[in-house]
């Protein structure tokens, strides 16, 4: 029997709400199958299930809190006979009982959700705080139209529909801008946790260089030129691939801290920084980042950037990030220092592209370059490998045919 | 094509990259990008939503020229004949 907890989504989220389940008992599962989601502060995840087996049993109920770790359902693993079920089941439910009762799983919310949790057909999209609003004054979720990106609902949609409701319930003590409110402060709250947390735990130290992008910025625009607008390349897809690549020559900045233990990664996940609209940060990877063509990594990460403002992502895009890159784009500052994402080592950071003075040969010229800086885990990497990782990072941007 | 056809296009690929702006706050004078947060990620989204509503093609070295919404009604008006 393989007992199916709920993942770690990621340092700052600890808990989340399961909002509903995508499978039931005696369904089979493939590897990699979302089976529910949750909802955090950030986003509701797409949990998926990295075992194969049948659903046995559904433990917790929709609309319940619950930590990481804690046991979502039962999987009879493949070739498992009914008496090994039952024997396994004899022997450990009543320790596994007692385990989740003694570590209390928080419970339903008070007011019972009137919108009716079946899993539906169609995903549908809905900001945390448009979800907690809807489910306070009795709207139905489904009979909305969203307004948000890519048609997401959220809380301005809602607070239409409930002022043309009749209340079914009286009056809630709370409104909706005070809904807002809330979720905006849960979601600093979580990035707080978090990245307070980094700077407790983690000995950071600090590099930066500078990366001439004449050479990058002529081979993208002459390529850009020649392409359709949808096939365009953004000179972030280069960063980020240029930092997969260099990775794999400079290990120690690849994986995570375990119990002051550094554990480097065999596989290179790169997790891009996502502003979301109107405050908050999620950093979700893509997976396998060092091994995707540069018009894949595009399509990927625009299709990243969508779902995160969308309010959905799946479990292992929160859970499997080895490294950190935020870039800040050309309306920022010129360079940014960040805070390492627990448990990983290293954060990557690329500051605005802009025109610069350069001296090469004795001689001025004026090319587009950009501040590439890199925050560090001194448990796990020293300053002279974290440079040389820059130069490799530099080099790689001077070749961006090879990437 | 008209002004009015150019200006729901924009505003309907602005809705749905930064919904919380309408066309109608925006300063037709000032720099788009002083009034509205769009990287650019969102940018790009921006152009592509264009060329799909309006089937026009603009090409990265047009984006300068693009600054404020009357730079880009204009463009458009004169590109889309």
């Amino acid at each position: 029997m393989i007992e199916f907890k709920l993942p770690s989504l990621g340092a700052d989220m600890d808990e989340g709400t399961l909002l509903e389940w995508c499978v039931k008992p005696g369904d089979s599962l493939k590897r990699g199958q979302v089976v529910a989601i949750v909802d955090t502060t950030k986003a509701a995840i797409d949990v998926e299930c990295w075992d194969e087996g049948t659903v046995d049993e559904l433990i917790v109920a929709p609309g319940t809190k619950i930590p990481v770790d804690t046991v979502l359902a039962l999987l009879r693993a493949p070739g498992e006979t009914v008496e090994e079920s039952a024997r396994w089941k004899e022997q450990h439910r009543g320790a596994q009982l007692a385990a989740q009762a003694a570590a209390p799983v928080l419970a339903a919310p008070a007011v019972a959700p009137v919108v009716a949790v079946v899993p539906s057909a169609g995903r549908r999209r809905v900001s945390p705080a448009a979800r907690r609003y809807a489910e306070q004054m009795g709207i139905d979720l489904d009979a909305l139209t969203g307004s948000g990106p890519q048609g997401a609902i959220v809380l301005e949609d809602v607070q239409k529909a409930a002022s043309k409701a009749v209340p079914l319930q009286p009056k809630p003590v709370v409104g909706a801008v005070a809904v807002a409110a809330e979720r905006a402060v849960e979601m600093r709250r979580t990035i707080a946790a978090a990245m307070a947390r980094s700077k407790r735990e983690i000995p950071h130290y600090y590099l930066a260089t500078e990366v001439p992008l004449e050479v990058a910025s002529r081979w993208l625009g002459e390529r850009n030129a020649g392409l359709p607008v949808t096939e365009r390349l953004l000179m972030a897809v280069l960063f980020i691939k240029a930092v997969a690549k260099a990775l794999l020559r400079f290990p120690e900045f690849n994986g995570f801290v375990r119990e002051a233990q550094f554990v480097p990664s065999v596989d290179v996940h790169v997790g891009v920084a996502i502003s979301l609209r109107q405050g908050g940060l999620i950093a979700p990877a893509i997976l396998n980042t060092g091994q995707l063509p540069l018009e894949q990594l595009m399509r990927e990460l625009g299709d990243l950037v969508k779902r995160a403002r969308a309010f959905t992502l799946r479990s292992s895009e929160l859970s499997m990030p080895t490294v950190t890159v935020t870039n800040l784009g050309e309306q920022g500052a010129d360079r940014v220092f960040g805070i390492i994402y627990p448990p990983q080592v290293a954060l990557v950071g690329f500051g605005s592209v802009r025109e610069r003075a350069w001296v090469e040969n004795g001689q001025l010229k004026l090319i587009p370059a950009v501040t590439a800086t890199l925050a560090a885990d001194h448990r796990a990497s020293d300053g002279h490998r974290g440079s040389l990782f820059l130069a490799e990072v530099s080099a790689l941007l001077q070749q961006p045919q090879t990437l | 094509m008209d002004e009015s056809t150019i200006r729901d296009a924009i505003s309907r690929t602005l809705a749905g990259i930064a919904p919380e702006v309408s066309l109608e706050q925006i300063v037709a004078t000032v720099p788009l990008r002083d009034q509205i947060d769009l990287d650019s990620m969102d940018w790009l989204n921006f152009i592509v939503g264009l060329h799909e509503q309006l089937h026009v093609d603009i090409p990265e070295a047009d984006y300068r020229k693009l600054r404020t919404l009357n730079d880009l009604i204009a463009y458009l008006r004169a590109k889309s004949g």
